[in-house]
C-alpha cells in the first residue's frame, strides 16, 4: 500500500502540473481539495481520467469522487480494492 | 469625457526576452518556451502555482500581462486581444489525446483551454478584472479594429484603461505585444504608433 500511495503522489504532481510540490510534501492524510493540496474541479475531472487510465477504475457516479478524493489515504484504499489494471 | 488617449506602456515577449518600454526585463538561453515562462514568471511572480496548469498561449498572455501591469492600476481595465492561430496549438494536442480509440483519454484540463479568448479570461482571473473584453483572429494585428474598439471602450466610459494586443503561439513559435491605452501619456494612440510596435 506504501509504493501505491507514492505511486500515486508522483502521478498525481505529474498529471495536474503541481510545479512547485513533491512528493515528500504531500501527507498520506492531507486533504487533496480546499485547504489542502487546493485542488479545483478540472484537477477533480483529471483525477478520474487517472483512474480510469493507470488503474482501469470507471467513476460512473461523480459523487463517488468527494468521498474517494479526500485524501492519498482513501484514493489508495479506493485503488488497491478496485483496480482492474 | 475621454477625448484623447495614448499608448502608456508596452511589453513585448519574444525570442526568450522580455522588454518593457524598451527596458530588457528577462532573458534566457532555454530554448523551450515552457522553461523560458517557468523562470520568468517565477522571477516576477513566484506566488500562482495556477499559471503552471495553464496552455502555452495563456502562459504568454499572463506572463506578458504580469510584467505589463506590475505596478499598474487595474480598476476598470479591459482587454482587448487578438491574434493569428487562435487555440490551434492546444487543439491540436487536445485532437491527439482523442485520436486512438482503444487510448481514449481526453484530458479536461487540455480541453478547456481549446478557445483562443481563455488567454484573456486567465489574465482577468490573476488580476481580478471582472471588465470588458474581445478577442480577435486575423492573419496580422488588426489595428483598426483594435484601436477603434478601445477608442469606444474609453470614450463611452465602458473602461478607463485598455490593455490591448498580439499573443501569438503556435508549435513553439510565439510573439506577445501587449500595450496599456490611457487618457494619460504622450505617445498617441494612433494606427501609425501602433503599427511601429510591432516594427
Amino acid at each position: 500500500m506504501a509504493e501505491l500511495k507514492e505511486e500515486l503522489k508522483g502521478k498525481i504532481i505529474e498529471v495536474l502540473n503541481l510545479e512547485d510540490i513533491a512528493v515528500a510534501d504531500i501527507a498520506d492524510s492531507d486533504p487533496l481539495f480546499g485547504e489542502g493540496l487546493g485542488l479545483d474541479s478540472i484537477d477533480a475531472l483529471e483525477l478520474i481520467v487517472l483512474m480510469d487510465k493507470e488503474y482501469g477504475i470507471k467513476l460512473s457516479d461523480p459523487k463517488q469522487g468527494k468521498s474517494i478524493f479526500q485524501s492519498i489515504d482513501t484514493m489508495a484504499a479506493y485503488i488497491a480494492e478496485n483496480r482492474t489494471k | 469625457m475621454v477625448e484623447e488617449t495614448y499608448i502608456e506602456k508596452v511589453c513585448i515577449v519574444r525570442a526568450n526576452s522580455i522588454v518593457v518600454d524598451t527596458v530588457p526585463r528577462f532573458s534566457s538561453d532555454d530554448s523551450l518556451f515552457a522553461e523560458f515562462s517557468k523562470q520568468a514568471f517565477r522571477q516576477i511572480n513566484p506566488e500562482y502555482p495556477k499559471f503552471f496548469k495553464m496552455d502555452s498561449l495563456s502562459k504568454l498572455a499572463v506572463l506578458a500581462a504580469e510584467y505589463l501591469l506590475e505596478g499598474q492600476p487595474i480598476d476598470d481595465l479591459a482587454l482587448v486581444l487578438a491574434n493569428r492561430s487562435g487555440s490551434l496549438d492546444t487543439d491540436v494536442r487536445h485532437q491527439e489525446s482523442i485520436q486512438n480509440e482503444q487510448e481514449y483519454y481526453p484530458s479536461p484540463a487540455t480541453f478547456v483551454y481549446t478557445l483562443a479568448n481563455i488567454c484573456a479570461g486567465e489574465i482577468s482571473i490573476r488580476h481580478g478584472l471582472q471588465t470588458e473584453n474581445a478577442f480577435f483572429i486575423a492573419e496580422d494585428y488588426p489595428i483598426n479594429t483594435a484601436r477603434s474598439y478601445t477608442e469606444y471602450l474609453l470614450k463611452s466610459g465602458k473602461a478607463k484603461r485598455v490593455l490591448c494586443g498580439w499573443v501569438e503561439f503556435f508549435e513553439e513559435k510565439y510573439d506577445a505585444v501587449l500595450y496599456i491605452v490611457s487618457p494619460k501619456g504622450t505617445n498617441k494612440h494612433s494606427a501609425e504608433n501602433i503599427k511601429k510596435l510591432f516594427e
